[in-house]
């Protein structure tokens, strides 16, 4: 019972391990230095249907930003740049529907997401078309994924930004007396 | 343009350097006599290459009193130095009158350099680059918005960190004109090589002047390809991210752009500034400035040649 | 002419005959696994070490090739961070601390007298859990996940916000490995030295390099637990979102560099000490008499020890602190000067009073002195809060920081390994290609890096990847990169010494160098039961006192593995105990904490699930054992 069923495990094995491998190197890999030109400008538009019954076709770019760390954190940065939160509140949803939850009213998936921030929704989504480049919006769409868990093993735990004043153990002696406005630090 | 400790051209870096040279005369002094001691004890007793029969009982009293009278030499040395350091600490503290206040924020990878000086309506802001008024001492107010940075003029002042959550602060007081570069001297991410300040110090007059032009809003665009520009400017992402006062674009992501072309160095000083320069940092920031968070925007050649004329046209 | 240690009699021929039976390990890949002999452990720890200390030596390679010119595009910054880290990391955590390790591993039970370590299997451990840290940080970066945050790792740099992805919790579970290792063999070192002296071998008379191994175990264990703090709880903020380094949340950003700090001074000392340890036997040796001012010299150790404690805010004074704090620190740091120098005196009077023959390993405690005392004179200067100012984070730092490890540690450590290598391996090496190597090595070094603090004072700031031309950097980097290059050679002539010598068969004396320590009482290479009987000592150079005999004290049980446990300061023999069997558990333990360690950066649910086999392989390793008189098995 030795040999071919045991260099089968193995190879089985090697193999997963390889591709364990592979996937880590590609979660990893920080997309730096010149990039490419864009694809040619194509206005693409989705048909509402609410529910996100018709998904757009797959794209190809689509999964290396939803598994790569680097894409998404980058995602979470321009989440807070672009001020998304104030619709979105955090993923929390205020004015904007709720980001962590798992209704989707235009479609989960990283393509319907992009086509989401991409083209605007009706109630208030604007269009990032002109406002974002294509990586961007793709960066941002693999985050927002992440907020509701949908690529947990890529996302950070948590971010720095939720700050109000400074605790006052860090408070410096020369603010005390001063009558400011709690404000952001970010 | 230099950016050297020696080279020192405000108080504060004049005192270290004059701690410098006090710490080198006494540090080579020591080196000297350790040397000069290990020379003599080299040669005094030359032997070949053969094992010779070890002494065992042995006692040193003289090697040992010499030892005393080192300790004391060192003890001596050190209490020099201290109270030498101890001093220039103090000096260093020691705040000026009339101070100019600036408030300084790093971000990954450039400077938010805000003159908050007099009422708020003569406030000004500019990035990367700072002027000094000759004579006048600057009280700098350090910030940080993402990890942690250090500011650092090596003419000017030693360095402090820019730590996220704490605000700290430091003097400098400007004795000699000329131009100074600064750098982030913090590891901070990607692009820690290529996050410098143009430093300008000037006599007083020629201060105010540059602050009365950074004060007038930005120039309205002056033919149709520069109003073009402006358009662009605000339709795309650029607006996302700059600001350029009296006009929409607001953001404050990324640098304040309102008299980008008054400035002599682009993108922290990654390169000098010129048409060219700006043109092609806009076409392809990621090959100037590997890791930056500029993105490329794609734009028409239209587009980016008006883009470009107005944006050269912030004076 | 050597002092053979003991006379051929039958009856001792007949002792070490069963000893070697009872000590030994059974052949091949079985007995290499199951191994706790501290020999054979520290002899696999030192090619590990020096293994790893060849790969970051080649990222130093790259990096001042990267800087050779300005703008250089060799690099791009992403993979210039990764390298500066893993060198960084790799030369402090994977070769420096356990390089030092190892040498006191082989050495330590052999100077002191006795048949193996305190807690062999402990120790056995600590081999591969070290092992399981540098595969973990080099494996990763071979993938590209290398860390890339400094072999500081500052947060928020290193936070869940900036370091996205498993870099950095790959680099806070290396130290993780790293530490275990180095803790579990700080504790059998203190063991061995306080509790397993040779009878006789009281403090007073305890060789300095013990001392040094002393005061260094001593410092591992209070500093060490320090970083592993810091980098769990960087892992916990990472990992499952806790605030300690939050600081809109109350966390401090700062608080990591105390923690860090608190361990990484010390950590530089836990280096330097062991080499200054090194220095002191080989001048003795070839100075041919005791060091002058023996019980300063122990002083100056346990002075050291203590005050490195007390400096750590130095690496930290433009965070911005009290000016209180300030002055406190930068006197703190510069009080260490005094008993360094007082060191650096004593060595120096001992080649004055003795009679020095300038063999290679002597010539690389001169080239210590001349290189150190520099690194320690900008060590006073930026010890100063203000002067530190200036120089802190520039070139000037990288120039001390060297000076002050590889001029302090590497060239004792070289010297070190030229003067046991007989010891280790029964060959001795070429004192030509030694003397090759230690020149090209000094000279490339003094190359390298005395321009760096030129560099500093010229406004270089430390870990950029490129920098812009026209600011007078070129020389100095230019020339820095020649020198790395001619260390390079260095070292290539230093492996070629080895595998020559490798080569040859093993005939070295038990003493070639006359030297005065019980380590050269035994044969090169020593057999795996050390000594047949325990030797008694009553001098601090007991082979120099009688040149023909080592006087011993018999008694102890050649059928199982029997060692005399001694007083702690008189060594008075005090009862006899058992040392442990060869063992496959200390392996298991090893693994299966690694898939503890490895599996903690993808899920906190591994230390629960991982805590089982580690469980398993613990009860394994300490099954109670009969042996002994009556229950040892024939």
């Amino acid at each position: 019972m030795s040999s071919p069923c045991r260099v089968r495990a193995e190879r089985l094995l090697a193999l997963l391990l390889a591709a364990a491998v592979l996937a880590g190197c590609e979660r990893e890999k920080r997309h730096i230095g010149p990039s490419g030109p864009e694809a040619a400008p194509v206005i693409q538009t989705t048909p509402f249907v609410p529910g996100g019954a018709q998904p757009l076709p797959k794209d190809p770019r689509a999964e290396f930003y939803e598994n790569n760390a680097f894409e998404v954190a980058q995602g979470a940065r321009l989440f807070r740049w672009y001020n998304c939160s104030g619709c979105h509140s955090n993923g929390g949803g205020g004015m904007g529907p709720a980001l962590i939850d798992d209704q989707w009213i235009y479609g989960s998936e990283i393509e319907q997401i992009y086509g989401t921030i991409q083209q605007g929704r009706p109630n208030g989504m604007p269009s990032f078309r002109d406002k974002a480049t294509e990586e961007q919006i793709w960066q941002l769409a693999a985050y927002v994924r992440s907020l509701a868990g949908k690529n947990s093993q890529v996302a950070s735990s948590r971010s720095d930004a939720m700050a109000g004043i400074p605790p006052r153990n860090q408070a410096s002696p020369a603010d005390a007396g001063k009558e400011t406005p709690p404000k952001r630090l970010r | 343009m230099s950016q050297s400790a020696l080279h020192p051209a405000a108080d504060q870096a004049t005192r270290l350097l004059g701690l410098w040279d006090l710490m080198l005369w006494v540090c080579a002094g020591m080196y000297v006599l350790v040397i000069a001691f290990l020379a003599w004890a080299i040669w005094r007793r030359r032997r070949a290459a053969y094992l010779i029969e070890p002494e065992v009982m042995v006692s040193d009293p003289g090697l040992e009193r010499a030892l005393g009278g080192w300790a004391v030499l060192i003890v001596v040395g050190l209490i020099v130095l201290t109270t030498a350091s101890f001093l220039t600490d103090r000096a260093l503290a020691t705040p000026g009158e009339r101070p100019l206040k600036i408030k300084v924020t790093g971000q990954q990878w450039w400077w938010r350099v805000e003159y908050q000086d007099g009422p708020v309506e003569r406030w000004v802001e500019t990035a990367n680059e700072i002027r000094l008024p000759l004579g006048r001492p600057a009280e700098i107010e350090l910030a940080s918005d993402d990890v942690i940075h250090s500011f650092w003029i090596p003419n000017l002042a030693g360095k402090t960190d820019l730590i996220p959550g704490r605000t700290n602060r430091m003097a400098i007081t400007p004795r000699r004109a000329g131009r100074f570069r600064g750098q982030c001297a913090e590891f901070c991410g990607f692009q820690h090589a290529h996050m410098a300040l143009d430093v300008t110090v000037e006599p007083e007059a020629a201060f105010e002047a540059w602050r009365a032009r950074q004060l007038a809003p930005a120039a309205a665009p002056a033919d149709p390809q520069r109003a073009y520009g402006q358009q662009v400017f605000q339709a795309k992402a650029c607006a996302m991210c700059h600001a350029i006062a009296g006009t929409q674009a607001g953001s404050r992501n990324g640098p304040d752009l309102t008299h980008v072309a008054s400035r002599r160095t682009l993108a922290a000083g990654a390169l000098p500034y010129s048409k060219g320069a700006l043109a092609g940092w806009i076409a392809n920031p990621q090959a100037l400035k590997p890791g930056t968070n500029m993105p490329a925007v794609r734009l028409s050649a239209d587009e980016q040649a008006a883009l470009v004329a107005y944006l050269d046209g912030l004076k | 002419m050597s002092a053979v240690p003991m006379p051929p009699a039958d009856a001792e021929a007949r002792a070490a005959a069963k000893l070697a039976e009872t000590w030994g390990d059974r052949p091949g890949v079985w007995g290499w696994l199951t191994t706790v002999d501290h020999k054979r452990i520290a002899r696999r720890y030192l090619v590990t070490t020096f293994v790893f200390f060849g790969l970051a030596g080649i990222l130093a390679l790259l990096m001042r090739l990267q800087l050779a010119r300005p703008e250089g595009r060799l690099l791009s910054p992403d993979r210039y961070n990764e390298l500066f880290t893993v060198h960084g990391s790799t030369m402090m955590f994977i070769f420096a601390v356990p390089v030092m390790e190892a040498v006191a591993l082989y050495l330590v039970p052999l100077m002191v007298g006795a048949r193996n370590i305190a807690f062999p299997r402990l120790n056995a451990y600590s081999y591969y859990m070290y092992l399981g840290g540098a595969l973990t940080l080099w494996v990763a970066f071979f993938l590209n996940i290398g860390p890339d945050i400094g072999w500081f790792g500052y947060t928020p740099l290193s936070g869940p916000e900036y370091s996205p992805g498993k870099r950095a919790d790959i680099w806070a579970q290396m130290i993780t490995f790293t530490e275990v290792a180095a803790l579990a063999v700080s504790v059998s070192i203190v063991t061995t030295i306080l509790r397993m002296r040779a009878p006789g071998m009281t403090l007073a008379r305890m060789p300095l390099f013990v001392w040094a191994m002393l005061v260094t175990a001593f410092m591992t264990i209070f500093a060490l637990p320090s970083v592993m703090l810091v980098t769990s709880m960087l892992i916990s903020d990472r990992l499952m979102g806790t605030h300690f380094f939050n600081y809109a949340e109350g966390g401090d950003v700062v608080l990591f560099q105390h923690l860090f700090w608190f361990f990484g001074h010390p950590e530089v000392y836990i280096i330097f000490i062991p080499a200054l340890g090194f220095v002191s036997a080989i001048t003795e040796t070839f100075a041919r008499r005791p060091v002058v001012g023996h019980t300063f010299m122990v002083l100056a150790l346990v002075a050291i020890g203590f005050l490195a404690f007390g400096l750590w805010v130095h690496h930290m004074f433009a965070t911005g602190l009290p000016k209180l704090g300030n002055s406190f620190y930068t006197s703190a740091s510069m009080a260490i000067a005094l008993p360094s120098g007082v060191q650096i005196f004593c060595w120096i009077a001992t080649i004055w009073a003795g009679r020095p023959i300038f063999k290679t390993p002597m010539l690389w405690v001169i080239g210590f002195i001349v290189t150190f005392v520099i690194g320690g004179l900008t060590g006073v200067m930026v010890a100063s809060a203000p002067l530190d100012l200036q120089l802190h984070d520039t070139y000037f730092v990288v120039a001390h920081f060297h000076y002050v490890l590889i001029g302090g540690a590497v060239f004792p450590l070289f010297g070190a390994f030229q003067y046991w290598f007989p010891k280790f391996t029964g060959r001795v090496l070429s004192e030509t290609l030694g003397r090759w190597q230690f020149w090209l090595i000094f000279l490339g070094f003094q190359l390298t890096f005395f321009p760096m603090h030129l560099l500093g004072l010229n406004g270089m700031p430390r870990r950029v990847y490129t920098y812009p031309a026209g600011l007078g950097w070129e020389p100095y980097n230019l020339a820095a990169t020649i020198g790395a290059f001619t260390i390079a050679a260095g070292a290539v002539i230093f492996v070629v010494n080895v595998v020559l010598a490798l080569r040859r068969p093993a005939d070295a004396p038990a003493n070639p160098w006359d030297a005065p320590g019980l380590e050269w009482a035994v044969a090169s290479p020593p057999p795996a039961y050390n000594f047949v009987d325990t030797p008694a000592v009553s001098s601090r150079t007991p082979l120099w006192e009688d040149r023909t005999s080592l006087p011993v004290m018999g008694g102890l049980a050649t059928d199982y593995r029997e060692i005399v446990v001694t007083s702690p300061v008189e060594a008075e023999p005090g009862n006899r105990q058992d040392s442990p069997d060869p063992t496959i558990w200390p392996f298991l333990a090893a693994l299966a904490t690694t898939v503890l360690f490895i599996g903690s950066i993808f899920s906190e649910w591994a230390l629960v699930w991982g805590a089982i086999p580690l469980a398993i392989a613990l009860t394994g390793w300490f099954w109670p054992k009969r042996t002994g008189p009556g229950g040892a098995p024939e």
